[in-house]
């Protein structure tokens, strides 16, 4: 929970002596509650007061980052239970998992995928983010082979294995990567607890149901590990459904700090069939799940998994926008029709696959409107005549067509004379249709 | 420690809506999933689309898994009910299109008339989205549909007479449909209750955006409808939702582009099914009453999801 500006007011040095840039500690203090500055700007505070602050301010689930440099992910730190109270903040990695009994080809064909899966939308990568590596021979040696080559395609590893003396000797070996382990339980929770402390790698606390991972995660803590993540072993949707959401309204709602930590689930022992552990991953990761676990690296998958896990992760009070800029759809040449529509991602996307569908070439001419829809921009004075008119006359659109003529979404048909007017001599400005829905019709029966 | 559940239940309801002898809605929690939140007297329904035409531009994955009925709505319908199990069917009148082929209110009841004499499923008419003319439409299917009671929609800020007439005036169920908005749902909730529509005979269409397209508005536009409902009481936001995702889904290019075409994307099929699936599931999640899906997988996809909330 925050803390008010006079309790942390109570926290600083209460000398007035300038140096944060506040004219008093009271300000700097009202300065701190209201997330607008940092306690660093205080060279004077406690150590004391500085973990009291940071605790304070903590989210209600533990955020931190498992792997290093480009390719890290970032988990937990989520602070509500729905996207339109504030937004969620770092998306569920996906992980594939691979056990050291998987053949040779198998492995090797795996990490090929694990490596080169990688979609690009609006800007952003959507990958698989881990490689889990499981121990399920109980060999050692087969294991600590299995690591040597899952490391060399460098994505954070979930090093799971049962055995605490592979677990340490790994631990150690690959320290300098930032795996997580896999995992502490009620039987093994001290030790595990000590390979954690002495390598300062995060850990995963399992246990059969939110009560006994309580109690694990519980021992973690008095051990000084924070960095935690929590698999309730679910064996089903419904339970592994449940757990995420009351571990979430847990944390969130009640501050129980024992469950205050990402979750962990591992869906292909929820099911074998791969298709449906493809549809529980999703469904997971829109409910709360903090990592996933799957079993298969299929493209076919995985982009569905990861386009549903950046919707619901898309801050709602941010829109998604597109690049401005000229793009060609299905080969356009110096005779194709040319649309002008806004930067908001979704008129982008919902446009150009209505363009792609027609299979007509075209020219799709994409405003920088701050992402807002047509209608928005239109009456926040951003998609109107005069801007559109420059943008257009900005590009070298005259260069890639020979005519001059240019389509108009239907919404703003008022504006197509002024438009005309801006854009001067030579140009038409042509209505397109209102709905993207029917551009196919419109542009297939589009005439130069 | 033992760790405390936090069940959360709420003292309101969703309306119960009965559809001939099916039911929808009833829950006192966020969602048709959530059984263990409290008790969801009626499970989540999934209905199967079928059109009133031989479906144009239909991705080839879609066309195999319907097979050979796809130009007979009856026989349609029938395998929808008898092979793919689906709990209902949505008869999309498409055909009605006054940009398209323009069939006419008659023609469009009649077919209406046919597919409900022939299952014994629940049915849903939807017409072709043209506001004015699906008002026509869907007063000829109510009056031909008299006597069993099916799903009308969808109505609209513009045809909200037409349509909720034909609702009031043969006994039918109507879904309303509004854009993405919390205060439109509302809106058109009270526009029809002023008409007669009586709550227990409405459904809110919340307008779908499929995966990738738009589904995070569907989504917490569906969550906000539903917390207005249960924590706040919202009597007009209580409605049960109907969902036209199969529709949205299968429009996505992700859907729709073969592996030829875009060798990153991987199997088409396994890509399209999944393209439905996951946005049902997303919009189950979000509370959705009545999934209205295409694709016999990906209905098997979300049974077997939502199946075991019900064991
Ligand atoms: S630097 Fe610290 S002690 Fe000095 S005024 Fe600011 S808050 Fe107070």
């Amino acid at each position: 929970m925050g803390l008010t500006g006079i309790q942390i007011y109570k926290l600083l040095p209460q000398t007035n002596c300038k140096e944060c840039g506040e004219p008093t500690c009271l300000a700097f203090a009202m300065k701190l509650a209201a997330g607008k500055a940092d306690i660093s700007l205080c060279p004077y505070v406690s150590e004391d007061a500085k973990a009291k602050l940071s605790e304070a301010t903590a989210p209600p689930i533990r955020e931190f980052t498992i792997g290093t440099g480009t390719n890290a992910v970032k988990v937990g730190g989520e602070t509500v239970m729905f996207r339109h109270e504030k937004t969620f903040f770092n998306p569920t990695p996906v992980a594939v998992m691979i056990k050291d009994t998987e053949s040779d080809d198998v492995v090797a064909s795996k990490l090929e995928r694990i490596k080169s899966i990688c979609f690009e939308r609006v800007g952003k990568k959507l990958c698989v983010d881990m490689v889990a590596l499981k121990n399920e021979s109980g060999d050692k040696a087969k294991f600590m082979t299995l690591l040597e080559k899952a490391s060399a395609i460098d994505k954070p590893m979930i090093i799971m294995t049962d055995n605490l003396e592979t677990l340490k000797e790994s631990a150690e070996k690959y320290k300098d990567k930032r795996p997580i382990l896999y995992a502490a339980t009620s039987a093994n929770a001290d030790e595990v607890a000590k390979i954690a402390s002495a390598t300062g790698l995060p850990v995963v606390a399992k246990g059969n149901g939110l009560d006994e991972v309580s109690s694990v995660t519980a021992k973690l803590a008095s051990a000084g590990i924070k960095d935690i993540a929590i698999d309730s072993s679910a064996k089903n949707i419904k339970d592994a459904v449940k757990d995420n959401v009351f571990a979430r309204r847990a944390s969130i709602k009640q501050k129980i700090k024992e469950v205050g930590y990402p979750t962990f689930v591992v869906v292909n022992e929820i099911t074998q069939d791969p298709m449906l552990e493809a549809v529980i991953a999703a469904g997971l990761i829109s409910q709360y799940a903090g990592i996933v676990v799957i079993s298969d690296p299929d493209p076919a998958k995985i982009l569905p998994i990861t386009v549903s896990r950046m919707n619901v992760f898309t801050d709602p009070q941010r829109p998604m926008v597109v690049e401005q800029g000229i793009y060609p759809i299905n080969n356009p040449d110096e005779n194709s029709p040319v649309i002008i529509t806004v930067n908001f991602a979704l008129t982008y996307f919902i446009v150009s696959a209505e363009i792609e569908a027609s299979r007509v070439p075209c020219w799709l001419m994409i405003m920088d409107t701050e992402g807002l829809s047509v209608l928005t921009a239109w009456s926040a004075g951003k998609f109107v005549a005069d801007a559109m008119a420059a943008y257009v006359k900005k590009t070298d659109i005259t260069q890639k067509v020979k005519h001059r003529k240019i389509i108009i979404p239907g919404y703003v048909a008022q504006l197509s004379g002024e438009f005309q007017e801006e854009l001067g001599e030579g140009w038409e400005v042509q209505i397109g249709p209102r709905e993207a829905a029917d551009l196919p019709k419109f542009l297939k029966m589009w005439k130069l | 420690m033992a760790f405390k559940e936090p069940v959360e239940k709420y003292n309101n309801s969703i309306t119960e809506v009965s559809i001939s002898d099916l039911k929808v809605g009833g829950q006192s929690v966020l969602t048709g999933i959530y059984s263990f939140d409290g008790p969801v007297p009626n499970p989540p329904k999934i209905a199967m689309e079928v059109l009133d035409v031989k479906p144009e531009e239909w991705p080839q994955t879609l066309v195999d898994a319907v097979g050979d009925v796809y130009d007979d709505p009856v026989k349609w319908a029938l395998k929808c009910q008898n092979e793919f199990k689906a709990d209902m069917i949505c008869l999309s009148l498409v055909s009605t299109d006054p940009n398209g082929m323009n069939r006419s209110a008659e023609e469009a009841a009649k077919t209406a008339k046919a597919v409900l004499d022939a299952i014994n499923i629940p049915l849903i008419v939807y017409g072709s989205l043209n506001s004015e003319k699906d008002g026509e439409v869907m007063k000829a299917v109510g009056e031909a549909c008299h006597g069993k009671v099916i799903l009308l929609g969808p109505a609209d800020d513009e045809n909200y007479r037409t349509v909720g007439g034909a609702s009031l005036g043969y006994q039918h169920k109507v879904a309303a449909a509004s854009p993405i908005d919390v205060n439109l749902a509302k809106q058109l909730n009270i526009l029809l209750g002023n008409l007669g529509v009586p709550l227990e005979s409405i459904v809110i269409d919340p307008t779908t955006g499929g995966l990738g397209y738009g589904i995070e508005y569907t989504f917490s536009v569906m969550q906000r409808i539903r917390l207005a409902a249960l924590a706040q009481g919202d009597d007009k936001l209580k409605s049960p939702f109907i969902n036209m995702i199969g529709k949205e889904a299968w429009k996505a290019r992700e859907a729709k582009i073969s592996e030829s075409e875009e060798p990153s994307f991987g199997n088409l099929a396994t890509r399209g099914i999944l393209w439905e699936a996951i946005t049902a599931i997303n919009l189950l999640i979000a509370g959705s009453d009545i999934m209205v899906l295409r694709h016999p997988e990906s209905v098997k996809l979300v049974r077997s999801f939502m199946n075991e909330f019900f064991k």
